[in-house]
């Protein structure tokens, strides 16, 4: 195919053609950089909590006025959801993930109060917290009966030691890397030294998808919280929730009449709001690269139909000549082709511009160079599949138009 | 004249439909997007107290230990200990001053047989409710005597008092706060602070308090607090929220009338910061703060970043949209080139050219505006039916609406200027004779 001629021909119309370069180069600017974006909150959202999701629903209540024994009263919420038919296992844990609030605390290394440390989502969960959130354990083992405490143990006397500690795989490799974590010694949760007992694959922090380094990491303490201080979990089959759900609320109105409920919800309706921003911030983004490109292909055809048009005479005139059909079509194909290519080799260039300028402003990563052929490809289909109908009209016409005209 | 071109664009909307449509709906589309992206930006990122925003300043002061994560001039914490709030607000110097804290409190409503619940609380001293123009229904808020003699007394807002009291006149009876009786003095007209800027540790967006209570009687009933909790080290007895817990939880806020007032209480928090340090108190070297509303929500990034990034996108778009409508307005204009010839050729000036496609131009997007316009209706719709916390702040006001009839006109008429510039340059010979 011939080139030249059609370099020649767009040298006529420099205006139109820079305009369709132009529009291929914004939408390709910004569709390289809105793909990524939506990547981006596509893997926030997919993050594995570590939970089952699926089979947990939580509770949380609150008195009234001052309990005269908030231990004894939990002990016997737990009993009593235990007994609610359907349901597995039963815990009662400080935090809850998607939860809405956040408790952080330091680990240190060193027993020297001022040595650094990454901060890290404290959980802390009573008996048959393992089975009922459903995390798995990858090493190590599960706390042993001897070493819960009960939580006003420790804020009465925040010296007190907490004898073990269950840490994610994150946080493992971040204070102990290519080491063992079975056994080491940490500090700063309660007082005096507080060793590793297991590691879990993963627990996600109540509070998860921001930049900041503690997102990556929790921990689990042996520490009971009162029903003032903490959420039921109840695990039951995931047909069962809605039942287990409102059973729980009716038992826990039973042993302790008159409190507040806090909370009432499935662990997957949490999961589900705490993502409804970027759920929606996907779909507005997929919705504007659509728009994009929909206004950009209606572009294309308008100003290809605008240019058959405007050569009716010429193409009549190959055709009288002994062109073919395939050759008047392969023409506009290969002008559509070159457009897009000036626009595209323009556009990434600008979405470049613009991932540096997301990179300062909102502490996003680098667009990823993976992006910039998957919108060349994107665009170069758009421009070649808009300019089909009108390029199809310019081979159909008879050579006979030429004259006529 | 311009009646005669408005009929000319007519007929020449007419005589090409299909392409009217598409630029009409492009105009509509790219306008919308943005103008939809725009209210919400323009709701959550103005000025919550227009009249005052520069002479209300938020306090920070350095209390943390030397320990691991100090960073010489970094951002001290942005709450203050008990023990400073209380300390600072006993020295009263500037022209008014706050010490407060968000929280729960335990509500039983009595006699309309309705479960107890948590009632969105605000422990505040008395000065609050003047420094933040919080307007009342009825009564008012408590006195400095009140604060000092731990009153058991309680402002509630309207929604509250419709709810419990069906919007009567309600001061003077009592509210089952936890386990005490607190007497209702105030009940406050409508009011939505946005952002809730004098605590964003609640959600930037966050709805005011149903129950308001001095600071004192909170303190001493132990109602429960909510928000942000800055420990920096292991509390003794348990109680966080003690005189002396290194933690800092207690928003502190100073009015000061005049920039002089301004910078004497500057200097005041620097001696109270280096005398604290000689008593042993804090650590760190003086570090203090104080940001006037606007500065203090624009250091804590109270703006959502999506909502910016939104509007980044919208705006790209609209370019988008616009390149296309020059486009497809420059293939209209040159192929009605035969026409212009004509014109050009009875004796019409360029400059009758160029005003004859630029109302061509304008009409479609006065059009394409209105369109535009209901489209911006939905999308604000689609905005208020999401489930962020200020979902429902966001509206569409008189600015607005003719901000976006304007940025049709214009944009349109930008667009418009390329293909008509071109049309007057049409050569009268050139075309007659193709003709």
């Amino acid at each position: 195919m011939d080139l030249l001629p059609i370099l020649a021909t767009l040298k006529r119309h420099k205006t139109a053609a820079g305009l369709i370069v132009l529009q291929v180069a914004l939408t390709c600017a910004i569709v390289c950089n809105a793909l990524f974006l939506i990547t981006q909150r596509v893997e926030r959202i997919a993050e594995p909590s570590g939970l089952a999701d699926q089979e947990l629903v939580a509770i949380s209540t609150t008195g009234v006025g001052p309990s005269q024994n908030p231990e004894a009263q939990t002990r016997e919420d737990l009993q009593a959801l235990r007994a609610v038919p359907g349901v597995q296992h039963v815990s009662i844990i400080n935090q809850i993930p998607y939860g809405g609030q956040i408790s952080v605390s330091g680990v240190r290394l060193q027993p020297d109060e001022n040595s650094a440390g990454p901060s890290a989502a404290n959980y802390s969960a009573a008996e048959g917290w393992l089975q009922t959130l459903g995390l798995k354990l990858v090493a190590g083992r599960d706390f042993d009966a001897t070493e819960y405490l009960d939580d006003k143990t420790l804020s009465e006397n925040p010296d007190t030691k907490v004898p073990a500690l269950v840490i994610n795989r994150s946080l493992a490799e971040r204070l102990f890397p290519g080491a063992n974590p079975i056994g080491q010694k940490v500090y700063g949760l309660g007082g005096g030294a507080t060793q590793i007992v297991g590691v879990v694959e993963q627990l996600i922090s109540p509070h998860p998808g921001g930049n900041e380094e503690m997102n990556r990491y929790s921990m689990v303490m042996p520490v009971r919280q009162s029903f003032r201080g903490g959420a039921y979990m109840l695990r039951c089959a995931p047909q069962d929730r809605e039942r287990v759900l409102k059973a729980g609320v009716a038992a826990l109105d039973k042993t302790g009449p008159g409190r507040i409920l806090r909370q009432q919800k499935l662990l997957s309706e949490m999961r589900d709001d705490y993502y409804a921003a970027d759920r929606n911030m996907v779909r507005l983004l997929v919705g504007v690269c659509l728009a994009l490109m929909v206004v950009t292909a209606f572009g294309i055809v308008g100003l290809a139909s605008f240019w058959v048009q405007q050569r009716t005479r010429m193409i009549g005139t190959r055709r009288a000549l002994g062109a073919t059909r395939g050759q008047i079509l392969r023409y506009f194909q290969a002008e559509n082709f070159l457009l897009s290519a000036a626009g595209i080799a323009i556009g990434m260039l600008g979405a470049y511009g613009i991932s540096l300028l997301l990179m300062q402003s909102y502490e996003m990563p680098r667009l990823p160079w993976s992006y910039l052929p998957a919108g060349a490809l994107v665009l170069w289909a758009l421009g070649q599949l808009a300019v089909l109908a009108p390029a199809r009209r310019a081979a159909a016409l008879p050579p006979v138009a030429a004259l006529r005209s | 004249m311009l009646g005669h071109y408005f009929e000319l664009a007519l007929r020449s909307f007419k005589s090409s439909r299909g392409l009217t449509v598409l630029m009409l709906l492009t105009i509509a589309i790219g306008v919308a997007a943005c103008m939809t992206t725009l209210t919400v930006f323009y709701v959550l990122a103005r000025d919550p107290i227009p009249a005052k925003s520069a002479q209300l300043y938020n306090i920070q002061l350095d209390a943390q230990r030397l320990g691991n994560s100090f960073q010489p001039g970094g951002e001290p914490t942005y709450q203050l200990t008990r023990f400073d709030a209380e300390a600072l607000l006993r020295e009263a110097r500037a022209d008014k001053q706050v010490m407060m804290s968000g929280g729960g409190v335990a509500l039983t409503p009595e006699g309309t047989g309705e479960r107890p619940f948590n009632a969105r609380a605000r422990y505040a001293s008395a000065d609050f409710f003047g420094m933040f123009e919080v307007p009342f229904l009825y009564g008012g808020g408590w006195s400095k005597a009140d604060d000092d003699s731990e009153a058991r007394v309680v402002v509630i807002s309207r929604a509250l008092n419709e709810r419990l009291f069906g919007g009567a006149d309600s001061r003077g009876k009592m509210l089952r706060l936890r386990d005490k009786e607190l007497r209702i003095i105030g009940v406050l007209d409508h009011w939505r602070p946005a952002p809730h800027y004098f605590d964003i540790s609640l959600g930037s967006y966050a709805e005011a308090a149903e129950v308001f209570t001095p600071f004192s009687t909170a303190m001493t009933l132990k109602f429960s607090t909510w928000g942000n909790f800055n420990c920096w080290a292991n509390v003794a007895g348990g109680d966080a929220r003690g005189l002396g817990a290194p933690c800092a939880w207690v928003q502190y806020w100073a009015q000061l009338d005049t920039p002089a007032k301004a910078s004497a209480y500057l200097d005041y928090l620097k001696q109270y910061s280096d005398k604290q340090r000689s008593a042993g108190r804090f650590e760190r070297p003086t570090n203090v703060r104080m940001r006037a509303v606007m500065d203090w929500l624009q250091a804590q990034q109270v703006l959502p970043s999506d909502v910016s990034l939104q509007l980044w996108l919208a705006f790209g778009f609209l370019a988008v949209c616009l390149t296309n409508t020059v486009g497809l307005q420059l293939a209209k204009a040159l192929r009605r080139s035969g026409e212009i010839g004509v014109r050009r050729a009875l004796g019409a000036p360029k400059r009758a050219i160029f005003a004859q496609f630029l109302v061509e131009a304008g009409s479609l997007g006065l059009v394409g505006g209105l369109l535009g316009l209901a489209l911006t209706g939905l999308g604000i719709w689609a905005v208020r039916q999401g489930s962020s916390e200020y979902a429902k702040l966001v509206h569409m006001d008189l600015a607005m609406l003719a901000t976006t009839l304007g940025l049709a006109l214009l944009s349109s008429l930008l667009a418009g200027l390329l293909p008509a510039w071109r049309a007057a340059q049409v050569q009268p010979a050139l075309q007659l004779k193709t003709q």
